[in-house]
């Protein structure tokens, strides 16, 4: 089995078969803020708490990213020939609305007000063979 | 507020220039500062420099004259040399010095602008899975609005196409080139909806502006243009910013915005008082947006200025007549300094071929950029 890691230590539940997005919650105003940090970026207090967050929602905005990211900051190491263009959106959650990469083709059809879901994903491979894992949403499939 | 005049712009050519270092283009721009006001190196009292790459832009010294001035370096994003204006027309207000100048600069690779999240308040993984990208917030941002308010792919590329055009007629552009709106639409996606040829890039120059207090101006120049207003501000929770992966469900206006009405407050006047206007293209979309957050029209009115040529140089309200970003590309540093430099020959009569007919009297100019952060100026004769 190929090992995995997570990208980032505490971004979202994992392992879990319903893995959700970590996030922080003010313990003054209940301002919700993602990713979780201490402090309220709404009332500047530093008194917040862990929350999760919601895991579907409605697409608000998209593009794809057809250009392959500079590395550094992208940890992707593939050759330019070889990168995979991948869809980015604005999900809404009943939280507020979060960016994520859009598991999935890249030319699926995405229009803006469809039903999303919260998926974890690799999108890269460490050099030891590791996949690299994050939180992605999907069009939630309709039967 | 009509105490700070401008009495001398400079500008080096926009584009790129292997071997000449930002400092010595920085040089270049001010030489021409100075003499289009009548002064040299050891008339300037203080300055104020801005640049990204740059990181001391007052080693510019070293090709002006050590002359021992006090230099203060800024960086501030893309409003860099709106902040760099900002504090140099403040600095004359405070009483101290009669004359300055603020010089702007910049040299930067080709290619999307690349850095550590960390650094721009974002986290590490933000930047490792991809999401580090300010072309892409441009794209989703345009998205959206086209969906609210009814603007088409074809705006898009007549905004482009206007602004190729008039850069043109620019000798200090970086694409001088027309484009026809077919050949933009055309071009390889990079972000849809954005095409390549809708985005401006990255690139080098330098400008630089020189001002005076507005009652000794008269020592200087017969046609002074007055700085009416320089403002820069930060976004407010709730604006959808570039390099931020969380929007709140209730929205506020973009920091544009209250730059904007916070500007034409200080200068006593409307949108409807302004003859030519520069506006922060980083692409089409945000040309088209940022007519209505400046308050040159309402959201969706676009469609229909752009299809009726309002915003060409001969329209009834010319937008980016030098040829804006998409034309010039983006020296952060100079950015705003270019656009201050195009207004004031605009408002002088001398803007050649690019000229604004019927002596356009109030110019407006507007900055923005990561991660969150709008300059406008408001300048007059």
């Amino acid at each position: 089995m190929t090992a995995q890691r997570c990208v980032a230590e505490g971004l979202f539940e994992w392992p879990s078969d319903e893995p959700r997005v970590r996030a922080s919650r003010c313990d003054a105003c209940s301002f919700v803020t993602f990713p979780a940090q201490d402090a309220c970026p709404s009332c500047g207090t530093d008194a917040v708490s862990p929350t999760l967050l919601s895991r579907t929602g409605t697409l608000w905005t998209w593009t794809r990213q057809r250009f392959q990211p500079k590395n550094p900051p992208y940890a992707g190491r593939e050759p330019a020939a070889e990168f995979v263009p991948f869809g980015v959106g604005f999900i809404e959650l009943p939280e507020g609305r979060i960016e994520a990469r859009l598991a999935g083709d890249v030319d699926q059809e995405l229009r803006i007000g469809m039903p999303m879901e919260l998926t974890v994903v690799p999108f890269t491979t460490d050099g030891d063979g590791t996949e690299v894992l994050t939180y992605a949403f999907r069009p939630v499939k309709e039967d | 507020m009509d105490d700070v005049a401008i009495i001398g712009v400079g500008l080096h050519p926009f584009g790129r220039f292997p071997g000449v270092s930002g400092l010595e283009m920085a040089a270049k721009a001010t030489r021409l500062a100075l003499a289009d006001a009548g002064i040299t190196w050891k008339d300037v009292q203080f300055a104020f420099g801005g640049s990204y790459e740059v990181d001391n832009p007052d080693a510019v010294v070293n090709f002006l004259g050590l002359t021992g001035l006090p230099f203060t370096d800024v960086y501030n994003g893309c409003a860099t040399a709106a902040s760099a204006l900002t504090q140099a027309a403040n600095t004359l207000r405070l009483g101290d010095y009669e004359l300055g100048i603020a010089i702007g600069m910049d040299k930067h690779l080709p290619g999307a602008f690349a850095a550590d999240p960390v650094d721009y308040g974002a986290q590490s993984w933000y930047g490792e899975t991809g999401l580090f990208l300010t072309p892409k917030f441009f794209a989703m941002k345009i998205q959206r609005y086209m969906h609210d308010f009814g603007i088409s792919p074809e705006t898009l590329a007549k905004v482009a196409a206007k602004n190729y055009r008039n850069g043109a007629l620019n000798p200090n552009a970086f694409r001088r080139k027309p484009l026809s709106e077919e050949e933009i639409l055309t071009s390889p996606m990079v972000n849809d909806p954005l095409t390549q040829y809708m985005f401006c890039s990255p690139d080098e120059g330098a400008a630089a502006v020189v001002l005076c207090r507005a009652d000794v101006a008269h020592r200087y120049t017969t046609t002074p243009v007055y700085l009416r207003a320089s403002v820069v501000r930060t976004r407010r929770l709730g604006a959808f910013e570039v390099h931020s992966p969380w929007l709140p469900l209730e929205r506020a206006d973009a920091p544009t915005v209250d730059a904007s009405r916070a500007a034409y407050e200080i200068a006593g006047l409307g949108p409807e008082d302004v003859d030519v206007v520069q506006l922060q293209d980083t692409d089409a979309g945000a040309e088209v947006i940022h007519m209505a957050e400046n308050g040159f029209c309402k959201d969706g009115e676009q469609e229909a200025l752009l299809a009726e040529g309002a915003t060409e140089i001969g329209g009834t309200l010319p937008v980016n007549t030098d040829g804006g970003l998409i034309a010039n590309g983006e020296p952060i540093g100079a950015s705003g300094l270019r656009q201050i430099h195009e207004l004031v020959l605009q408002l002088r009569g001398t803007a050649g071929e690019r000229q604004v007919a019927g002596s356009p009297r109030v110019g407006y100019s507007q900055l923005y950029g990561a991660p969150g952060t709008a300059g406008v100026a408001i300048v007059s004769t």
